[in-house]
């Protein structure tokens, strides 16, 4: 769940509030945006994928963090290189080549494919004897 | 606040996800004025946005075609259609390759220096797509979730209302044609992206009339790691699983050893480690879904070294294949006016009664969607009177009949208890889903009566979420033998009397009827 907006790197852009697709943040206009809704979201990165700023940390957890947690702590995570990491790995951002280029995807879905044994033909399926087992 | 925003246009499009837009898009090419609704925000909502899919794209070669199409035709159980599947080839190579122009979509080359168009990055087709379908000319309005279809006196759909969550207040929009593109229905279950599954359009759909097919088989399953959404199953065919105590559970497999993991993780946890991959694979697994490691990276954990505890996160029908039925590849329903496209109606055309996998599903998205956008445009162009009276079509959490119950929250965790325990839905068995439909059935009438919420938008997710849910279980238990993904323990093996459609539909009493296996492709 989104857990941090930093303090430090946040610009009041709003577009975490507009992208989220399950409507978290709450725009506030004499501050930076809130995580208004932590329970509506679904942890899918991608307010941290559109920050322009690297101001987001989305926690891997599907619950909230506990008090006291690194995964609160803005500094801990400046620490750890964790603002920004997904949008470099993506790609995104000036000057970076989109993470797409190396996208590999299609060597899972064939594996996938191979992997799967030819399942036996429906029992007295009709077309299945008519055009027998495949392959 | 009760403004009301109203618009009149030609093509209605609800959804933002690869359906919708792609829908929005060729409705507009088409010279159609098209608004575009989304629950969420068109290039994040949805199950793809948050992911990395392959697409069902093959070289218009008839052995690799050939070789395409029957691939899955057992793991269906014969229910797919060569006809649909040759047109969703055509028009997904086609779509594919003019989204790399058009689109200008960064896909990887090979070392001949060619795209290699079999896959996309949810995040980076997305939000092309919304830049694409913006260039169009669609209006788009975003946080703005369906609550109902509007109809004539004489049934057809003429449009549809809904809530504006940051702008406040409701829309009204009148629409020569509709397209449902609201996606599947998962149940709140946590998995990657379906937050917004909810099942909103197809109680819309079936308030006016329409029927769906196939909702037996809507009971995907991924695996995730214990403490996290990311679901990616196709990583997991380099796993080996154990249990607590590092042994191996024998059995377990990611794809036809899933149930060994589920009938386990009833009593005791799971564990998995990707063993099996090698430094090359492990490169691959970061370039193709850089978000799947975010969760271990961040937890501290090395899924290639660390056995970590797993989970099975319910998926419905947005990796089933039920919904909505189609009466053509015009992606046309029962109702006039209305139209269904991707995830929202059904994809037993394609995949018969299993999917499992992101590309057919990815290629049915773009190419029902296209489908639905140029007949929708063209249907739009043949209704002269676009002011007629209108009636809304929403009840069940928008209308209540008398009385205030539980809250939607409350009804979703009902619903949820039914429809996401492995030794229901999954492994599931007559005696089991029969008092758990008996279940549902009480809590529709709960939505019926009225719930306590003053946000209809939860409210109409959670009564949607039971009436899907009841459609699920009445097709479980009316298809009266295993087959697809949908296995009865208590009807092991297929019956060749059952080798046909299951229609399914009705509100309050709902209804099965075979269907035949041929739809006018």
């Amino acid at each position: 769940m989104i857990e941090v907006i930093s303090e430090a790197r946040c610009i009041d852009c709003g577009i975490c509030v507009d992208v989220c697709p399950t409507n978290v943040f709450d725009a506030d206009e004499h501050a930076h945006p809130s995580i208004a809704r932590q329970s509506d979201c679904q942890t899918c990165f991608l307010c941290e994928a559109h920050c322009p700023t690297d101001a987001l940390f989305v926690s891997p957890l599907s619950g909230p963090a506990p008090e006291g947690s690194p995964l609160r702590d803005e500094e801990s995570l400046a620490r750890e290189g964790r603002f920004g990491e997904y949008r470099g790995w993506i790609g995104w951002g000036h000057g970076r080549t989109p993470g797409s280029r190396n996208d590999r995807n299609q060597v899972f879905t064939l594996r996938l494919r191979a992997l799967r044994p030819p399942e036996p033909a429906a029992p007295g399926s009709t077309t299945a004897e008519k055009e027998g087992p495949r392959p | 606040m009760s403004d009301v925003l109203e618009i009149e246009t030609d093509v209605l499009v609800a959804g933002g996800g690869p359906a919708g837009t792609w829908a929005a898009l060729r409705a507009a090419d088409a010279g159609a004025d098209v608004v575009l609704v989304d629950k969420g925000w068109c290039g994040a909502s949805g199950a793809t946005a948050a992911a990395g899919t392959g697409v069902w794209y093959v070289e218009p070669d008839p052995q690799a075609r050939e070789e395409a199409m029957a691939s899955r035709e057992a793991l269906g159980g014969y229910l797919a259609d060569r006809a649909w599947m040759g047109r969703v080839l055509d028009e997904t190579y086609a779509g594919m390759n003019e989204f790399a122009a058009r689109g200008r979509y960064p896909f990887p080359v090979d070392d001949d220096g060619r795209q290699i168009r079999r896959g996309v990055q949810g995040p980076e087709y997305m939000r092309r797509m919304r830049m694409l379908v913006r260039r169009a000319g669609v209006r788009i309005l975003d946080h703005s979730p369906l609550l109902e279809l509007l109809t004539d006196a004489d049934g057809a759909v003429v449009g549809a209302a809904g809530q504006r969550r940051q702008a406040g207040g409701d829309y009204r929009i009148r629409a020569g044609a509709v397209v449902l593109a609201t996606g599947g229905c998962a149940f709140a279950s946590g998995a990657l992206g379906t937050h917004v599954d909810t099942g909103d359009g197809t109680l819309a759909a079936a308030e006016v009339g329409a029927h769906l097919s196939g909702m037996e088989f809507s009971n995907a399953y991924a695996i995730a790691p214990a403490h996290s959404s990311v679901t990616k199953t196709a990583y997991y065919s380099y796993a080996s699983f154990y249990r607590a105590d590092g042994t191996v559970l024998e059995g377990a497999g990611s794809t036809r050893g899933r149930s060994v993991i589920a009938r386990t993780l009833l009593s005791e946890p799971v564990l998995a480690r990707l063993d099996h991959a090698g430094p090359a694979e492990r490169e691959a697994m970061r370039c193709g879904q850089p978000n799947f490691f975010l969760a271990f990276d961040r937890a501290g954990i090395d899924p290639f070294t660390d056995r970590f505890p797993i989970t099975l996160l319910a998926e419905g029908t947005v990796r089933g294949t039920g919904g909505i039925a189609l009466a053509s590849t015009a992606c046309d329903t029962d109702v006039p006016g209305l139209y269904a496209a991707g995830d929202v109606a059904t994809r037993e055309y394609i995949c018969g009664g299993f999917t499992g996998g992101g590309s057919h599903n990815a290629a049915w998205a773009l190419s029902s969607g296209s489908w639905a956008g140029r007949a929708a445009a063209a249907h739009a162009r043949t209704v002269a009177d676009r002011r007629r009276a209108a009636v809304p079509a929403g009840g069940a959490g928008l209308r209540p009949a008398g009385g205030e119950g539980i809250t939607a929250r409350e009804m979703v965790r009902e619903v949820q208890d039914q429809v996401l325990p492995y030794d229901l839905n999954y492994l599931r068995h007559g005696d089991r889903l029969a008092p758990a439909l008996e279940t549902l059935h009480g809590l529709w009438r709960e939505a019926r009566a009225g719930l306590a919420d003053a946000d209809p938008w939860r409210a109409r997710e959670a009564a949607a979420m039971t009436a899907v849910a009841r459609w699920m279980y009445t097709a479980a238990l009316a298809r009266d033998e295993s087959r697809g993904m949908h296995k009865r323990e208590d009807r092991p093996g297929s019956d060749p009397t059952w080798h046909h459609r299951l229609d399914v539909g009705g509100l309050d009493e709902p209804w099965t009827r075979s269907a035949a296996l041929e739809v006018a492709a």
